[in-house]
């Protein structure tokens, strides 16, 4: 079974962003940019998987500028095998990339396609949901277990245990399936300096949005980006029981 | 046209996660028509009737409705689209993962997690984690929206709308359920609770965490939360988390007990009307957001405060 990974390259999620003055977005130049989080675990758990015997190729995909082959380096120095780049200026919102990656799939044919469950810049969570709707295969979202039965895809199903609101939910899916990765699916891998090296001369093919046939225009009108409305530090208080008074009389909470 | 709100219930109760969508749909405008699916749903049904502004129920039984499976349910909201040009629901683990799927399916883009309705297409959404607010306009045929329910009050009861049962759809039979592991509780659900008392990292342990956090919880009648690293660290259960990737909160009171206050968790609680801070470290940027702050040992701190309560 072959296992397509999505990633993309955001802002790193140390740094503090700024709202750029005239509202029109967040300052990206000269941020420090890397793998979003999420797509690290994805990567991460493809490898696993791989490595039990589950999958015998880990292709990795990001829709993003020139530079997102920076990423798609990190996720070949992590271990996966060749990586396809579906190049782009544009800010594309998560409905084109889920169709540009349906694009992908209908070439390469995956068993699996593991996608971060949101990433840390729009915290949009909407890509591997609309992927799998538009394949029209199952979707295992917020995933913390996944377990591959007899490997035998695309026959067999993938059971997953999902994070969801109350605690766990654990469902079976019929593969071939999207799977998004919460957070404590697994602890990514650092990449090696011997494996960075050799990443270098692992595949990377270069697409472009158009070679799917899909449009990248955006279809939301952001008419204004914004700080939020800061929170001032209130005050010090010295005991609990000051503390427990001020609740009680100042705030009127307890 | 009208809206379609997807409900959130458990089968018996309704959530006040319905209410409070449904402030965010009053606010767009038009027609409200709640949609409860599941295999019993009648009883959460008769629940949202009730609801101030709901214009008219839909029921839709099936046991493939039964857990809140993506595929089912999103074929049946997209059978019922037609009638309608918006889709809301709650941004919770439900909504977040079958709304993208109807979008889809619909061919339209989704706004998640909407925190302001600026006007019948226009909304705001926080983005990096909170740190910068988008103000979004949609000309999608159909808008498709999740919202984030602390940044909205709970619609009043008070009406009293026609129920009306509907077929489900065929189940696609994409996946089934296995088991569910839900945590049972008799302290209040996070994301409805009036008082939050949370832990970090310097809980230091699972058996910590229980020992300090939870007889003042249950002091207080609050929930407990927990910040990511607790929750990593493996102190907490995952439902417990609030931030930016957990669940996010805006209750009348937050206690944060031994956070520090990563952008992250912020993202998830810095909304709430008062925030407390007990923490050793004076340099917590935790303090910069609380409007109480008390620089001591929890350890010390909070069976003071279960006493002193």
């Amino acid at each position: 079974m072959k296992i397509l990974v999505t990633v993309k390259r955001v802002v790193d999620y140390n740094v503090k962003i700024r709202v750029k003055a005239d509202g029109s977005g967040v300052e990206l130049a000269n941020v420090k940019m890397s793998m979003n989080p999420f797509d690290e675990i994805s990567v991460e758990e493809a490898l696993r998987l791989k490595e039990a015997g589950k999958a015998d190729e880990v292709v990795v995909v990001s829709v993003g500028p020139a530079k997102a082959e920076e990423t798609l380096r990190t996720a070949l120095a992590m271990g996966a095998d060749r990586a396809i780049l579906v190049e782009t200026e544009d800010q594309v919102e998560p409905l084109a990339v889920a169709k540009i990656v349906k694009g992908v799939a209908e070439v390469e044919q995956p068993g699996l396609i593991i996608v971060g469950k949101q990433a840390i810049d729009d915290d949009s969570n909407q890509t591997g949901q609309m992927l799998s709707a538009l394949l029209g295969w199952a979707q295992g979202t917020f995933a913390s277990k996944v377990e591959i039965g007899d490997g035998k895809a695309p026959e067999s199903t993938a059971r997953v245990t999902r994070e969801v609101d109350g605690g766990l939910q654990t469902i079976d899916i019929k593969l071939p399936a999207v799977v998004t990765t919460d957070l404590r699916l697994n602890e990514p891998r650092y990449a090696s300096l011997p494996n960075i090296m050799k990443a270098k001369k692992k595949p990377l093919d270069k697409k472009s949005p158009a070679d799917f046939g899909v449009d990248t225009t955006a279809r939301l009108k952001v008419l204004k980006t914004e700080e939020p409305e800061g929170r001032k530090a209130g005050i010090k208080v010295k005991s609990v029981a000051e503390l427990v008074e001020k609740l009680k009389v100042e705030a009127g909470v307890l | 046209m009208a809206i379609l709100l997807l409900a959130d219930h458990d089968g018996s109760h309704l959530s006040d996660q319905t209410a409070k969508t449904l402030t965010a749909a009053t606010k767009i405008g038009g027609d409200v028509h709640v949609l409860v699916a599941g295999a019993g749903a009648k009883a959460a049904a008769d629940q949202a009737a009730k609801l101030s502004g709901v214009a008219k129920v839909l029921v839709a039984e099936d046991t493939s409705l039964a857990n809140n499976l993506a595929e089912p349910l999103a074929a049946l909201i997209v059978s019922l689209a037609g009638s309608y040009d918006t889709i809301l629901a709650a941004a919770t683990s439900v909504g977040k993962n079958v709304l993208p799927r109807v979008a889809a399916l619909l061919d339209v883009v989704q706004v998640s997690e909407i925190t302001e309705v600026v006007s019948s297409d226009t909304f705001k959404r926080p983005i990096y984690a909170g740190n910068a607010i988008q103000t979004v306009q949609t000309s999608e045929a159909k808008k498709v929206i999740t919202v984030r329910t602390a940044s909205f009050a709970s619609a009043s009861e008070g009406g009293s709308a026609s129920v009306e049962t509907i077929a489900a759809v065929a189940n696609p039979g994409l996946s089934t359920f296995v088991a569910d592991a839900l945590s049972s509780s008799d302290r209040p659900e996070l994301t409805s609770a009036k008082i939050i008392i949370s832990g970090g990292r310097a809980l230091g342990s699972a058996e910590k965490f229980k020992e300090v956090i939870l007889p003042v919880a249950d002091k207080l009648g609050a929930a407990v939360g927990a910040s990511r690293a607790a929750v990593d660290a493996g102190y907490a259960p995952n439902d417990w988390q609030v931030g930016q990737t957990g669940k996010v909160v805006a209750p009348d009171l937050y206690i944060a007990c031994g956070i520090s206050g990563a952008i992250q968790h912020l993202a998830g609680m810095k909304d709430s009307k008062v925030i407390v801070a007990i923490n050793k470290d004076e340099e917590a940027p935790i303090f910069q957001v609380a409007d109480y702050g008390l620089v001591a040992d929890l350890f010390e701190a909070l069976p003071e405060m279960e006493r002193a309560s």
